[in-house]
């Protein structure tokens, strides 16, 4: 553990790169990136397709480790991070939401969100309680017993909501959740998260280009080519 | 969490629908399989035990040297008190003598001219004394194509066959071209008293089936047999039991050092019976170990494919904290309960279409050139085998394709798998 950590911080990110390999050689993805996070932000990594928004959101939930650098997240750092500890870190505070939603098809709602709760052995009458309570975050009690497939777009994504909300999380991380939907439901599932991020003091880590996304962020850390071109906070 | 798996595993049909069908079909001709060699095989050690092998046989050492030839110049002598200390000695099983013997088949037209004549091979058999079981045993009346079994010593049955080549009806004499049991020429007239089927090819081509004493005065056999046979008193040939029977008896009456001396041999160790018994052992494994490959095979492709669909998912478990040896772990459980489900529905299927062919198969057109021993009628049968054996490639191939696909799951990076979530 780091104990140059602000009280507060939850992530910290020190000189990462990024390279993958391609063909013969490397194409380095992020390039010298160093940022930190407070917890309770409302953020977004901004900027065109291919600025590595993705790469940075992989590294920062564990899915993915730096080239170079290194990263602290939620107190685990790159350096001594192993599958096992990083799936721990994931399973218990962390939650993803994507621009697909990827919910299970076989799975009604209610399963969707209880999943995560299963994985941490959480009690069955607890794991009811919280699943009903998280759908009711996102307003879909009545479509418990439905499955994926019967749910519009922005239904399905406020069950991902649900799902990665459901065992309250230190930090959601969202990689653009609103790709796929339109004005309306965009601007519904961005009013849930924001009340969550209220009312929970759940940590939001965005990667978008939509400008709608971008009006309700209160910090937009702005990508080009695998570097950090503006880092502004907003008062609201 | 089981549960879960297990709900998400019988709702996703092509998960669970086609690999139980796949595994269920090879699982079905599997147990078929098993309960057809094993009825014909069965039935052919049962029609051997009771034409040629016995449970056990007592032959001269000799005799036993040169099985091929039928060699009655080196049959027992003194059987009658052989017989009576077999009996003595073996209350519960019962013992019968048999002469093999051979010769030229002549059948003369009304002026004792050759009409025509042809070599034939027959057996000697107690068809008179009054507790003889030997005509159910080798189930002659059912057998008779035309006319009646012997009634006097010097009658014999005819394969209907040789009966059509020596131009012969029930009522003719036929004349019998052999050796006594010494080397002398012996001729000899019988009379036909009607003809069978054997329903082997071999000995309907030049089969004859004579009462024993008629042979004894024939080939001057008197108190000499060339085989005695004896039948476990369950009726069922039992390896084991009819070894130690064996062994007993040869320690008690047969001498290495003397030729003449009896010796018993089990069913398995006469012959070919070895080879029967064992082609049962091996055919098993060997239909286990195609369908256990074939079934492997197209399961582990079912797997890759299933697999791809399920990257979206397994990518989304790995994102929401499962890990990832949890996962394989969860495949290979899904693939057990596949296993089982199969195999218990083949198993059922197969018992189903083995028990429908229990009644059998009519082969005769089929094996009309065949040299075998084989009863024309092939049926399967039903033992306990039957109940377990197809588990064993059932469950082996689900979860030995499944281990097989998921290991490209498991191989591939984290970040890589989680990739695909976002194609
Ligand atoms: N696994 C990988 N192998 C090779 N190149 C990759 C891989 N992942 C991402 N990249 C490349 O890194 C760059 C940044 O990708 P990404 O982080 O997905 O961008 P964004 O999310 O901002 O669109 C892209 O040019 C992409 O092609
Ligand atoms: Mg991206």
């Amino acid at each position: 553990m780091h104990n140059k950590m602000k009280n507060g911080t939850i992530i910290t990110i020190q000189n990462l790169i990024k390279r993958f390999p391609i063909g013969g050689g490397e194409f380095t993805a992020l390039n010298g990136i160093n940022l930190s996070f407070e917890k309770g932000e409302f953020s977004g990594i901004v900027g065109p397709s291919g600025s590595g928004k993705t790469t940075m959101l992989n590294i920062m939930g564990s899915l993915d480790t730096p080239t170079e650098g290194e990263t602290e997240v939620l107190g685990t750092t790159s350096s001594e991070m192993t599958p096992r500890s990083a799936a721990f870190l994931r399973k218990k505070h962390i939650g993803f939401i994507f621009q697909t939603y990827n919910l299970m098809p076989v799975y009604t709602v209610f399963e969707n969100v209880e999943f995560p709760l299963l994985l941490l052995k959480m009690p069955s009458s607890e794991r009811r309680k919280a699943v009903l309570e998280a759908l009711e975050w996102v307003g879909l009690t009545d479509k418990i017993k439905s499955r994926p497939p019967q749910l519009s777009g922005g239904e399905s994504q406020r069950v991902a909501i649900a799902r990665a909300m459901v065992k309250k999380p230190d930090l959601v991380l969202a990689d653009e959740p609103t790709a796929n939907l339109d004005a309306k439901n965009s601007h519904h599932i961005l009013q849930t998260m924001e009340k969550l991020n209220k009312d929970l003091k759940t940590t939001f880590i965005f990667a978008t280009h939509d400008d709608k996304v971008i009006k309700y962020l209160n910090r937009i850390i702005s990508l080009e080519d695998g570097k950090v071109v503006s880092d502004e906070s907003i008062k609201k | 969490m089981l549960l879960f798996y297990l709900k998400g595993l019988f709702r996703d049909r092509s998960r669970s629908l086609m690999p139980v069908i796949v595994v269920a079909i090879g699982v079905t001709l599997v147990v078929l399989m098993q309960c057809w060699i094993t009825g014909v095989l069965g039935d052919m050690i049962v029609f051997n035990a009771r034409f040629a092998t016995g449970h056990v046989k007592v032959m001269s050492r000799a005799y036993n040297d040169n099985i091929s030839q039928k060699p009655n110049d080196l049959a027992m002598i003194g059987t009658d008190e052989l017989m009576e200390s077999l009996k003595q000695e073996y209350p519960d099983m019962e013992w019968v003598e048999r002469i093999q013997f051979g010769g030229l088949v002549d059948s003369p037209d009304v002026n004792g001219e050759t009409k025509a004549q042809g070599p034939g091979g027959g057996m000697a058999v107690d068809l008179l004394s009054e507790n003889s079981n030997e005509v159910e045993r080798l189930n002659l009346e059912s057998s008779l194509v035309r006319g009646n079994l012997p009634k006097t010593p010097f009658e014999v049955i005819l394969s209907e066959q040789f009966a059509e080549k020596l131009e012969v009806v029930p009522g003719d004499n036929i004349t019998l071209i052999s050796s006594t049991m010494y080397g002398a020429m012996s001729i000899t007239n019988f009379m036909v008293s009607g003809t069978i089927k054997f329903g082997a090819a071999m000995l309907d081509r030049g089969g004859m089936i004579a009462d024993i004493s008629g042979i004894r005065q024939a080939l001057d056999m008197q108190d000499a047999t060339g085989e005695i046979l004896g039948y476990l008193p369950s009726g069922e040939y039992d390896d084991f039991e009819a070894a130690f029977i064996a062994s007993t008896f040869n320690e008690k009456y047969s001498d290495t050092q003397d030729e003449f001396s009896p010796v018993m041999l089990s069913l398995r160790e006469q012959n070919t019976m070895t080879m029967y018994l064992d082609m049962i052992d091996y055919f098993k494994s060997i239909i286990i170990g195609i369908f256990l490959v074939a079934m492997s095979i197209v399961l582990w492709n079912s797997g890759l494919l299933g697999g791809l669909r399920r990257y979206g998912e397994m990518g989304l478990r790995i994102a929401i904290g499962e890990e990832k040896n949890h996962i394989y772990r969860s495949l290979i459980t899904e693939s057990v309960f596949i296993g089982i489900a199969g195999s218990l529905v083949g198993t059922l299927f197969g018992l189903l279409l083995a028990s429908l062919l229990t009644k059998g198969i009519d082969i005769t057109s089929m094996a009309q050139n065949s040299t075998m021993m084989m009863q024309s009628v092939m049926k399967a049968k039903i033992t306990t085998d039957a109940y377990y054996i197809g588990f064993i490639p059932g469950l082996i191939a689900t979860v030995l394709g499944t281990a097989l696909a998921g290991i490209g799951i498991y191989k591939r990076k984290t970040a890589q798998l989680f990739k695909e979530l976002q194609a």
